[in-house]
Formats: C-alpha cells, sequence, structure tokens
C-alpha cells in the first residue's frame, strides 16, 4: 500500500500532501517574520530617536538587488512551467538562471555588511542596525536554504525526471513556493528598512 | 513511500524507523524519561523548601558544598523542571507519541502524510532535548532564569542561558514545525472514504487544533529566541533597557530596547501553548469517558466548535498574564475580556464531559477513573484561573504560590492523569497485552491523594503572599510564618506521589511481560484504531484493507443493536 495523494490532488481539497505541507510550512514562516516586523515596530515606537534607513542604508543597491529577487522568481516559475511543458532543457536553463540571480543577490548583501563594517556600524551600534542585520541575515539564511534545494533538484536530483516526471515538477512547484515566499519577505524588508 | 518489505535490521526497525507507530513509541519513551526526569528536579527542590539550608540526602554531593542547595542552583532546577516538563515531556507526550500512533489508525490512513518528516522531527526532538541538559555542565550551570527566561535578568545570566536558547530552537523546529505540519496534512488529506469531518472522533480534532496552535504561536518564540541570542552573543540591546544597573554596575550596553518586548513575543507563545497541554487531554478523556459510559457523549458538535473557537481565541489572551507590567487599564480591559470569554469554552467542553456520565453504565476499570479524576482536577485548575485573569486581584496574587497550584492542577493532575488515562487505554492496542487491574488503581488512588496533597496547600500558601521563587520557601517572610509548615506538607507529599509512580512503572513492566491476550478489541470501542486493525496493528501499513467509514464516532448503545457498540465501519 501506497500513501495515497503524494502526486495525485485529493478530489475534495484540490491538493497533494507536499503543496498543503509547503502553505502550512509557509504559515508558521509568515508568524517568524510577523514576529520579528512586531518586534521592529515596537522598539521603533518605544524609542526616543530613530534613523531615517536611507540616510545609512545604500538604497540603490538594494533596488539592484530588488531586482534581482523579483526576477529570480519569475525565472523560477518559468523552470516549473518548462516542466509542465516537458522541456526539460528550458528547465535547466531556469533553474540555473534563479541561482545565479540568488548568488548576485547574495555578493551584493556581502559588499552592503562588508561596507558597514567598515564604518564601524555593527549590530550592536544601536537598534535600528540590529534588527537591519538580524532581519536581513535570517532571510538571508532563507535565500542561501532555497539555493540549497533549487542547486540539488538542478544537478543530481534532476534524475528524478526519468523516474517519476509529474512528482519531479510537484518538487519544483514546492521549492517554487518557498522561493516566492522568501521574495516576497524581501519585498517588505526593503521598503521597512531602507525607505522608511 | 512505499511500503516494500526489505529485511529490517534492528536499527531500522526500531531506531530509524519511519513507521509512525514506532515514531509514536520513540517519543513515548524519551518523553516519559524526561517525564520522570523533571519530577526528580522538583522533589530535589521540595527538600530545600521544607528543610532550608539542611543538605540534600542521596543526592546532595552532586548539588553543591555540603550538600546544601545553593540559591542559583535552586533557580536552575526551578527554571529546567519548568522547561523540562512542558517542552521535553508533556507536549511530546501528548502530541508526538498519541498523536503519532493514534491518529493515523484513527481516521484510516496507512501512515502519516510525511513518514521522513516525522522521524526527522523526533530526533530533532531528541537532539534538543540533549541540549538542554548539556547546560547543565556549562560553566555556571543551566538556565536560571525560570522557564519564561525574562530579560534583563535572562540576558546578563550565565552560559546556561545561551544553552538554553539553542535547546529551544530545535524543539520548535521540531514539534512545532515539522510535527504539525505533518499531522495536519495527515488530517486533511489522508481520512479513509467516508471519514467526513462530523465523524472525527474527538481525539483526532484536538490534535488537529493542537497542531494549529503549534504552527503559528511557536514560530514567535523562535523570533524572540533569535533576539535574545543576538542580546546575548552579539551585543545588540533589543531587551535591555538604556542605563541598566545590576549589582550596583552599570551594564555595558548601548540600551533602548525593552524588556516587555520579549514578555509578549513569549506569552504570544505560551498562552496558545496552554492549549497545546490541554487539549490532546481533552481528547484522551472523550475516547475514554464514551466508551466506558456505553453510551455517545453528549454534545459532539458542541465540543468541536468550542475547541475550535478556543484555538482562536488562545491567540488574543496573551497579556493576561503582564497585568503588572504597568499596561494601560483599556489594554487590560480588552484582555480581561478576551480572558473571560476563553473560559466559556472550557467550560462547555468540560460540562459536556460530565453530562456524558448522565445516564451511563459505567465501567470502573484504570483509564476511566483517571478520567473520572481529571473532571475535578481540571475544574478546580480551571476555576482557580478566573481570579488570575482579572487585573484587581491578579495584583495581589501575580508570581505567589496560587499561580503555581492553579497551573499545576490543569497541568499535573489535569493533563498527566489524561495522559496515563491514554496510556492504560491504549496498551492493550500496543502490545496486545492487558495491564494490571489492581497496581493500576492503586496508582490512580495514591497519586490522586498526594497530587492534592501537593497543589492544593499552593492555594493557602499563594493567597497569604508566599511568592513562588523564594530558595528559602519564605522562611524571611513575617507575614509567611503562618502557613510555612505546609512546605513540609507539599513535600511529604511530592516525595510520596514519586513513589506512588513505582505502581505505574511495574505495572508496565509486568504487562509487558505477560502473555498475548489474543483479543483485538477489549474494551468494545467504536473507532477504526480498534474494530479494523490487529492488536498490535501490522507492521508498516497498519490495516488489511483500509476500512470505509459510515457512521459517527460514538455510536454505542444504539437501539435494537445486537451488541452495545456499532463500529464506525460497520454498514448500515
Amino acid at each position: 500500500m501506497d500513501i495515497p495523494y503524494t502526486v495525485k490532488d485529493r478530489p475534495d481539497t484540490g491538493l497533494y500532501n507536499g503543496k498543503l505541507g509547503i502553505w502550512l510550512f509557509l504559515a508558521s514562516e509568515v508568524m517568524l517574520f510577523g514576529g520579528l516586523f512586531s518586534a521592529y515596530v515596537f522598539l521603533r515606537t518605544g524609542a526616543e530617536s530613530w534613523p531615517t534607513g536611507a540616510d545609512i542604508l545604500n538604497v540603490p543597491l538594494a533596488t539592484l538587488n530588488t531586482l534581482f529577487l523579483i526576477t529570480s522568481s519569475v525565472t523560477m516559475v518559468m523552470s516549473w512551467a518548462s516542466l509542465k511543458l516537458k522541456e526539460f532543457d528550458k528547465f535547466k536553463l531556469y533553474a540555473g538562471l534563479t541561482l545565479l540571480l540568488a548568488a548576485s543577490f547574495l555578493v551584493v548583501k556581502y559588499f552592503e555588511y562588508t561596507a558597514k563594517f567598515d564604518h564601524g556600524l555593527f549590530p550592536s551600534t544601536n537598534n535600528f542596525l540590529g534588527i537591519y542585520f538580524t532581519l536581513t541575515g535570517l532571510h538571508v539564511i532563507h535565500i542561501i536554504g532555497g539555493m540549497i534545494v533549487i542547486f540539488f533538484f538542478w544537478m543530481p536530483g534532476a534524475k528524478m525526471w526519468e523516474s517519476d516526471p509529474d512528482r519531479f515538477t510537484n518538487r519544483i512547484e514546492i521549492v517554487g513556493l518557498y522561493w516566492h515566499f522568501v521574495d516576497l519577505v524581501w519585498i517588505f524588508l526593503f521598503p521597512v528598512l531602507y525607505l522608511l | 513511500m512505499s511500503t516494500d518489505h526489505h529485511k529490517d535490521s534492528i536499527w531500522t526497525k526500531y531506531i530509524f524507523s519511519t513507521d509512525h507507530k514506532i515514531i509514536g513509541l520513540q517519543y513515548g519513551f524519551t518523553s516519559l524519561v524526561w517525564l520522570l526526569v523533571g519530577f526528580t528536579l522538583m522533589m530535589i527542590m521540595r527538600y530545600q523548601l521544607a528543610y532550608p539550608g539542611n543538605p540534600v540526602p542521596i543526592v546532595g554531593n552532586l548539588l553543591g558544598e555540603g550538600g546544601i542547595i545553593p540559591p542559583e542552583m535552586y533557580n536552575s532546577l526551578g527554571a529546567m523542571h519548568g522547561t523540562i516538563m512542558i517542552f521535553l515531556g508533556v507536549v511530546p507526550l501528548a502530541f508526538g507519541a498519541f498523536g503519532n500512533y493514534f491518529l493515523p489508525l484513527q481516521i484510516g490512513t496507512i501512515d502519516m502524510a510525511f513518514p521522513k518528516l516525522n522521524a526527522a522531527s523526533y530526533w530533532m526532538y531528541f537532539v534538543g532535548s540533549i541540549v538542554m541538559i548539556v547546560g547543565f555542565f556549562v560553566p555556571g550551570g543551566a538556565a536560571n532564569s525560570g522557564w519564561t527566561s525574562y530579560p534583563p535578568l535572562s540576558v546578563t545570566a550565565t552560559m546556561g542561558q545561551t544553552v538554553w536558547l539553542l535547546g529551544m530552537v530545535f524543539l520548535i523546529t521540531s514539534s512545532s514545525l515539522l510535527g504539525s505540519v505533518n499531522i495536519l496534512v495527515t488530517v486533511i488529506q489522508l481520512r479513509a472514504k467516508g471519514m467526513t469531518w462530523m465523524r472525527l472522533p474527538i481525539f483526532v480534532w484536538t490534535q488537529f487544533i493542537t497542531a494549529f496552535l503549534l504552527l503559528l504561536a511557536f514560530p514567535p518564540l523562535e523570533a524572540a529566541s533569535v533576539l535574545q541570542l543576538m542580546d546575548r552573543l552579539v551585543g545588540t540591546s533589543f531587551f535591555m533597557p538604556s542605563g541598566l544597573v545590576v549589582s550596583g554596575v552599570v551594564q555595558n550596553y548601548t540600551g533602548g530596547g525593552s524588556p516587555l518586548l520579549w514578555q509578549h513575543l513569549f506569552w504570544f507563545l505560551a498562552h496558545p501553548e496552554v492549549y497545546v497541554l490541554i487539549l490532546p487531554a481533552f481528547g484522551i478523556i472523550t475516547e475514554v469517558i464514551a466508551n466506558n459510559t456505553r453510551k455517545p457523549i453528549r454534545g459532539y458538535k458542541a465540543m468541536v466548535y468550542a475547541m475550535v473557537f478556543l484555538g482562536f481565541m488562545s491567540f488574543i489572551v496573551w497579556a493576561h498574564h503582564m497585568y503588572i507590567t504597568g499596561m494601560g487599564t483599556s489594554i487590560g480591559a480588552f484582555f480581561q475580556t478576551t480572558t473571560m470569554i476563553i473560559s466559556i469554552p472550557s467550560v462547555v467542553i468540560l460540562t459536556t464531559l460530565f453530562l456524558s456520565l448522565w445516564g451511563g453504565s459505567i465501567r470502573f476499570n484504570t483509564p476511566m477513573l483517571f478520567a473520572l479524576g481529571f473532571i475535578p482536577m481540571f475544574g478546580i485548575g480551571g476555576l482557580t484561573g478566573l481570579p488570575l485573569g482579572l487585573a484587581a486581584a491578579d495584583i495581589h496574587l501575580h508570581d505567589t504560590y496560587y499561580v503555581i497550584g492553579h497551573f499545576h492542577y490543569i497541568v499535573a493532575p489535569g493533563t498527566i492523569f489524561a495522559l496515563f488515562a491514554g496510556i492504560y487505554y491504549w496498551f492493550p492496542k500496543i502490545t496486545g497485552k492487558r495491564t494490571n487491574e489492581t497496581l493500576g488503581k492503586l496508582h490512580f488512588f495514591f497519586s490522586f491523594i498526594f497530587m492534592n496533597g501537593v497543589f492544593m496547600p499552593m492555594f493557602v500558601q499563594g493567597l497569604a503572599g508566599v511568592s513562588r521563587r523564594l530558595w528559602d520557601g519564605g522562611e524571611i517572610y513575617a507575614h509567611a510564618a503562618d502557613v510555612l509548615y505546609l512546605n513540609e506538607v507539599m513535600s511529604i507529599s511530592a516525595w510520596l506521589l514519586g513513589l506512588a509512580q513505582i505502581f505505574f512503572i511495574v505495572n508496565m513492566i509486568i504487562s509487558l511481560r505477560g502473555k498475548k491476550t489474543g483479543e483485538t478489541n477489549p474494551w468494545g470501542a467504536t473507532t477504526i484504531d480498534w474494530t479494523d486493525t490487529t492488536s498490535p496493528p501490522l507492521g508498516h501499513g497498519n490495516f488489511e484493507t483500509v476500512p470505509t467509514v459510515y457512521r459517527g464516532p460514538y455510536e454505542y448503545s444504539v437501539p435494537g443493536a445486537d451488541k452495545d457498540f456499532t463500529p464506525q465501519s460497520e454498514k448500515g
């Protein structure tokens, strides 16, 4: 006997197990980042003075990073759509592009962080920088986690396309949902930290 | 995941198994051991409280010079008692063990939705619990800022607190994330044919709602843990106010943070956590009561809706733990109102259970005795909570032994009695053997007496104003002098309560060595975990053929039926 609905949808819910699982996982992630955003609001409203993000942080670099991530979300969808259209080579291309864009994001983030450290700006300097490094740091960990999974399905895990293409397509869809969430977190982080 | 029958070594069969039943048993054994450890810590603390400053017998040498518990050690024991009991003991036993083992059997599926994640969740829990214990061996001892870890105390505390936070991150990821996603997907996706939502046993409903609470309430504590780790390791001051002075020394923090932020994030987790502790207990008690009164429970739907409402409300009552932090009266009024509202579904559930006894032909076996003990004990725990939910009364009672008495009545003779009821009730299912009734009854009656001996005097001391965190048990308090003798009463009760558990351990060992009875359904139960699988259940796969469900879960004594229970899978 096999566990039902691992690949096919259950008729009354319209979902397969993994997709429901990732949505619930993302609900939990919303609460994690929600808790941290609440902490940001709490600290800012209670602070005597709070710097404007743009005075300390590098807005042009962050705008570039926003572009990188939004584009990577598009390529992620394209890689899943390619699998739906049975075009495995295109999947390879788009998944590779997604990885490249994610890596570019990390490189920019690296230069942003080191520039802060060079100017003597550390998490312990004040609470704005503290929450900036905590939130973006946690986001970077999420990016790296996503990259590991995408890389796995791009290289070694892609063998599954031969044995079980439907299951493989589902897996890319699930990774994609996670990736869009990570992208969305950045869409919130960018204005909150850099612009407000 | 196919269930191919490759050759199982002892490692793949019992250690790294992905079978939900084995994982449930792993959770069960581990958490029972932790319950005993957590209880032992408390039995040591109770010696210090009863005879302050006297050397502790037997284990004294481990604790401090001359066998006397130093105050820092006492704080560590207290913090770790709470942490171990809640996060390593009761939640993994109620949710990890019972949920894993019986939920798939009750809804008619061959395994959980994600068997590998399930195994991962157990091993994360295992690693997290080891990390927690490592705290005892780092310089300065284990975390000593209470299980609530309030800053600034916890941020300036010794290294044990860092270990506590790391352990907590592991435990949150295991029980909250992996376990709850698994249970939710299993219930939503893998119910057998005909198992509609309103045919689910109450036990499944409680696990389902518990999983939602774990999924959504634990991440804020993870966020808070990350922030506190930043404060401790990187030197941020999220929780550190400006100008903090500890023991006359100005602290070297940039400041500007707020200790209240931690309390908000912590209690946003920890109030739903209370319902994580009690909901699975409701589920087990409902199964036992319906089975042993031989009649349907009264108000199945009322119970389900009450539980859903309870789960929802539990997210908006958290600040009733914080009345004395100086919050405004309008915010206080909001949280007092929601707190009074949330008591309504609890009362509905307890009343339906109580009314279910009416007109039943009650069988007084061991699980039923524990269930019957649960009802008044939970009632006492719940009703003594009402004064704490009202700010005016709470200002007097806050942080006294009254609070300790209140929540222990809910968790100890409440949830833990329910867990014992569950163990005795499902023991024949797991092993195919019967437990010894005489030993079980002795276990119940002694536990019942001594539980009350431990916790009832706490209300008296608390009303007299004895603070909950005193190393000397209130000896230096002038106004505590009249109630101080109760410390000895409570301590002796606690040790005797410990001795009473020997009945349980001996019973388990004797029963496990006994012969299989060959009965599949010794209690005459209706749910499909009893009627459509063998006892013990088959290996990976559970059912010969997955049953179809035709009726509700509690069809006992149906008029005109040939026996006094009608299984869910019986056509008609």
